[in-house]
């Protein structure tokens, strides 16, 4: 019987507490007729199903009648249906939105399989944290003697310019080992992948192209396999096509084809050339190989103690490739969409209490008729329910819309892709925060509003017995506080580093890139051939007021780094140069001169430095005349420039040295070859390209061209900030709004509440100051309670982000003051209408409908 | 007494259950118990509703008003404290005879179609 009764407890405790007894019995009688122990467990079983399903009957008759319920009272008072919904919708969605970022960039395991133990290795200088490409020597005796590794590959990145499609096209690449494929168990979608005689010395050219690829230049067609494909540099053959979402390295890659026999087998330990990714045994622990690892690095080290002095391994999971500042500003984004999340819940609890309580009346006719606390709870929570899943669908459909602003958030360095997609994960995550949405602001007020005390007594209010609402408030006013502290702190940051000069003038500058391919433009004498067919044309062309080329752009290549006299603490990027570079830069000439015509291969080499390496290696001796040893050449320093963010805004960079192109080597170092062309304009990029295109075209019709403004460039380096900003600043508008509101519902409330004691107080001749202080009071007290968390809980958060802050104190005043004085402002104006509703009382009709 | 006639087809067709259990109360207020044995005995033992089955009616109908709890129970000696009585309103009545009525139609449907149960 007592196994019934505990069935029983499937029914709701209002059906339980009606029928209960009377099933017992029921059920105790039946029991008896069972003569037979096979008739009992024939009872027994038909009866437990009958119970499952009778309580889901019962259960799904309640909720019909709930939500019937619920729709009638929702319809009589759309306002309060409406409210909830949009601040529930724009809590989940918030929510939503951010945690499928957050997911596909730092929790989400990467789309390969096993993708856990597979790890990247670098040398690494332990002494200055430098993580390096390996050299091909170093890799193959990393191969050889660890152990720890299913397998182990390398790749290197590069560029081809297609041709025979359309235009000439420069697509990004790799040059990949056959364990590439085998450490990521990648399987080509059409064809085959890689294999060991493909990398062999003179073996015919092959390539795998990628999907998108396939489809754009091949048609999609299955019997593209064993095409070929013409580039500027070679013909390979088509023999795969990987699948539309492998991705490697990059999301922009469109090739793969067997690490060139020459780079494989280079021998220079001194050449970092290779990027390695390895797959761990299962048996293996990244402990266990980067242990095994350094031991090897240093029996290398002893081999070769000149090239690899001091250096040894790093291991690190691929899932790790995410840069220390972008996975900060996840964190931060995301902990954010949860304060709104949980500043909308109480925000809705408090308006749902405050509901609960207008309704004590209607509450109290429905006890009175015997509904029993359960049902009453059960109702509430049922109609909470209902508005956070209405709430709910409203937010993914936010969420859904906000996806394409969000791709930009996943890093380049990830090998996933940045189409965002709403997948079940997702789903389930807005599911689980409209549960918590749900219970969070319906359990809470429909246990107090349920309360028989409350029911009975009309209780006697004023808002110090209004606790529950008042914590609540105050909870909106400190998240509120952080949420605008944090959105300040960044923006703060961001105008910092807007203000720091990157050493260049980026207004009307723009480059073309120019990708002089390496089979034709080896030889010194073509590039200067080229350069002097196009760089006069250019100059000639109307609106323009310099033209001259550069190795690589600042900021989008940060490196071309070189040792300076021989001495590895003593490093400098190096660029070549044509003549009028700076003036078109706008990079000013601190003393001597520019690089110049008469700077040609025979005349001594020449350079031009900044005034960062001035400093550091000249220990500010005259600088002009002076020599250095740097890049295989004695150099005579000729001119001094201002000082360049090469490596980007928020980071240090390199001293700078420029070099003559006409200088360089008469073979050979191909990739530091000008090949931007730097253009200073007085009219529009677009409009000049045109021309600009006519003229290299007729130079070389064979180059892809591509164009970008600095200003684009200087912008990208605060771009996915500025989007982290906005989203921030957002959320903070957003928790303003809500804690403004609930300011407003709970003075308003309050005030209602208050209504004979105010009478009173005017008849007694209070003057209408006095009342208006004494309401805008409620209100100030608590928002000061909220400001002063909000104030530590502010600065905790400032802490968490200090390394993307740019050198912002997390305790930075103006910020806070204005933080602080935004929720005031706030809290004044939601609490200046119930102040005036107050002061309008009249003191004659309420003391009337008190008597 | 007359009801509106779209109350009653509100219910109907009403479930087997239900008009069971309306047509165990048609002669005198029974407890759940009885309504049950009631059942069993007129179905020879075909239909054994289950306790949830029928206390589940039970709410539902008292709430569609087909049947009441009465406030006077039966006399003293017959009565046991536990058990509560049920009885059907007028209203379940009207109801039930719909029912029946509604099934009688189908029937002669059924036999204009040659589909004629074997009389027992």
């Amino acid at each position: 019987m007592r196994l019934y009764r505990a069935l029983l407890y499937l029914y709701p405790a209002s059906f339980r507490a009606e029928y209960g007894e009377q099933m017992c019995d029921v059920f105790a009688k039946q029991l008896i007729h069972a003569s037979s122990p096979i008739a009992k467990i024939v009872l027994w079983l038909s009866t437990f199903f009958e119970t499952v399903f009778n309580a889901t009957q019962v259960h799904w008759d309640i909720l019909r009648q709930d939500l019937a319920y619920t729709a009638r009272g929702l319809v009589r008072e759309p306002g309060f249906a409406i409210a909830t919904i949009l601040v529930a919708a724009l809590g989940i969605g918030a929510n939503t939105a951010v945690f499928s970022i957050t997911d596909r960039v730092l929790i989400r395991p990467l789309p390969f399989p096993d993708s856990d133990r597979i790890v990247k290795l670098w040398e690494s200088t332990p002494e200055s944290g430098r993580q390096n490409v390996v050299s091909a020597p170093n890799y193959r005796d990393w191969r050889r003697m660890s152990s720890s590794f299913e397998s182990m590959g390398a790749y290197t990145g590069e560029r081809m310019t297609l041709r025979g499609h359309g235009d000439p096209r420069q697509l990004a690449g790799v040059g990949v080992s056959s364990e590439v494929f085998t450490t990521l168990s990648a399987k080509p979608l059409l064809g085959r992948a890689f294999n060991s005689d493909d990398e062999r010395a003179g073996a015919p050219p092959v390539m795998i192209v990628s999907h998108a690829l396939w489809q754009r230049d091949f048609g999609g067609k299955p019997d593209a396999i064993g095409t070929d494909i013409r580039f500027v540099d070679g013909v390979y053959t088509l023999v795969g096509v990987m699948p539309a979402d492998f991705y490697f390295p990059n999301r922009d890659t469109e090739y793969w084809k067997p690490l060139p026999h020459g780079t494989a087998m280079d021998s220079s330990r001194d050449n970092n050339i290779l990027y390695v990714i390895a797959k761990l045994k299962k048996s293996a622990s990244i402990r266990q190989a980067r242990n095994e690892l350094s031991f090897i690095a240093d029996q290398i080290e002893a081999a070769y103690p000149k090239e690899n002095e001091g250096t040894d391994v790093s291991v690190v999971p691929l899932r790790d490739l995410v840069d220390a500042p972008s996975r900060t500003l996840l964190i931060a984004l995301f902990a954010a969409a949860l304060c709104v999340l949980s500043i909308a819940c109480t925000n809705l609890a408090s308006l749902t209490l405050i509901r609960g309580i207008a309704r004590r009346k209607e509450l109290a006719v429905r006890s009175a008729l015997g509904a029993g606390r359960e049902r009453l709870v059960r109702q509430l929570v049922t109609e909470s329910l209902l508005l956070a899943i209405l709430g709910g669908i409203a937010g993914v459909m936010v969420a859904v819309s906000s996806l394409p602003l969000l791709a930009r958030f996943v890093p380049e360095s990830l090998p996933i892709s940045d189409a965002m997609t709403l997948d079940l994960r997702v789903l389930a995550f807005a599911a689980i925060a409209t549960g918590v949405m749900g219970l969070g602001f319906g359990v809470l007020p429909a246990l107090r509003s349920s309360s028989p005390a409350l029911i009975q007594v009309r209780a006697k209010s004023g808002i110090r017995r209004e606790r529950l609402r008042a914590a609540l408030l105050v909870a909106q006013v400190t998240g509120s506080v952080v949420l605008l502290i944090s959105a300040g702190l960044l923006i703060r940051a961001l105008w910092s580093i807007r203000t720091i000069d990157p050493g260049f003038r980026a207004e009307n500058v723009f480059a073309v890139n120019t990708p002089l391919p390496g089979s034709r433009y080896d030889d010194r004498s073509r590039r200067m051939d080229f350069y002097a067919r196009v760089l006069p044309q250019v100059r000639a062309l109307p609106g323009v007021t310099g033209a001259a080329f550069i190795s690589y752009l600042p900021m989008v290549t940060g490196g071309g780094i070189q040792i300076v006299n021989g001495m590895e603490t003593q490093r400098a990027s190096m660029r070549f140069v044509t003549p009028g570079l700076f003036s078109t830069m706008g990079i000013p000439i601190r003393m001597g001169r520019d690089i110049s015509e008469s700077d040609n291969p025979d005349a001594a080499p020449v350079a031009v430095v900044s005034q960062s390496f001035v400093r550091q290696y000249l220990s500010g001796l005259d600088p002009i005349g002076q020599e250095f040893d740097f890049a295989d050449a004695k150099r005579r320093i000729v001119g001094v420039v201002g000082e360049v963010r090469v490596r980007g805004l928020e980071r240090e960079s390199e001293p700078q040295v420029y070099l003559p192109h006409s200088q360089m080597p008469l073979r050979g170092r191909m990739g530091y070859s000008p090949r931007e062309l730097v253009v200073r304009a007085s009219i529009p990029p677009d409009t000049l390209m045109a021309s600009i295109r006519n003229i290299i075209r007729d130079v070389d019709p064979e180059l892809p061209l591509s164009l970008r403004t600095f200003e684009d460039i200087v912008a990208e380096q605060t771009g996915t900030r500025m989007a982290h900003i906005g989203i921030l600043a957002a959320f903070a508008a957003l928790s303003l709004l809500l804690a403004g509101l609930g300011v407003h519902g709970l003075l308003s409330f309050a005030v209602s509440q208050r209504i004979p004691e105010i009478g009173v107080r005017i008849a007694l001749g209070a003057s209408t100051r006095r009342i208006l202080a004494m309401v805008v009071r409620d209100g100030v007290r608590l928002a000061s309670i909220g400001c002063f968390l909000g104030l530590i809980f502010g600065y905790a958060a400032g802490r968490s982000m200090e390394s993307v802050l740019a050198g912002i104190q997390p305790a930075d005043i103006p910020t806070f003051f204005a933080a602080v004085l935004l929720v005031f402002l706030t809290t004044v104006t939601g609490s200046f209408l119930p102040a005036v509703r107050a002061i309008r009382v009249n003191p004659v009709s309420t003391i009337r409908n008190q008597g | 007494m007359s009801f509106k006639p779209e109350e009653i087809d509100a219910l109907l067709p009403l479930p087997p259950a239900t008009f069971h259990i309306l047509l165990a109360l048609a002669d005198e207020d029974r407890h759940g118990y009885a309504i049950m044995q009631d059942i069993a005995g007129r179905t020879d033992g075909e239909l054994q509703m289950s306790a949830g089955t029928l206390y589940r009616s039970i709410q539902r109908m008292l709430e569609q008003g087909l049947i009441v709890e009465p406030r006077r129970r039966p006399a003293p000696a017959e009565d046991d404290e536990r058990r509560r009585y049920y009885r059907i309103t007028p209203f379940g009545s009207a109801v039930a005879m719909a029912e029946a009525r509604r099934l009688a139609q189908m029937l002669k449907l059924a036999r204009a179609r040659g589909i004629v149960p074997e009389r027992t």
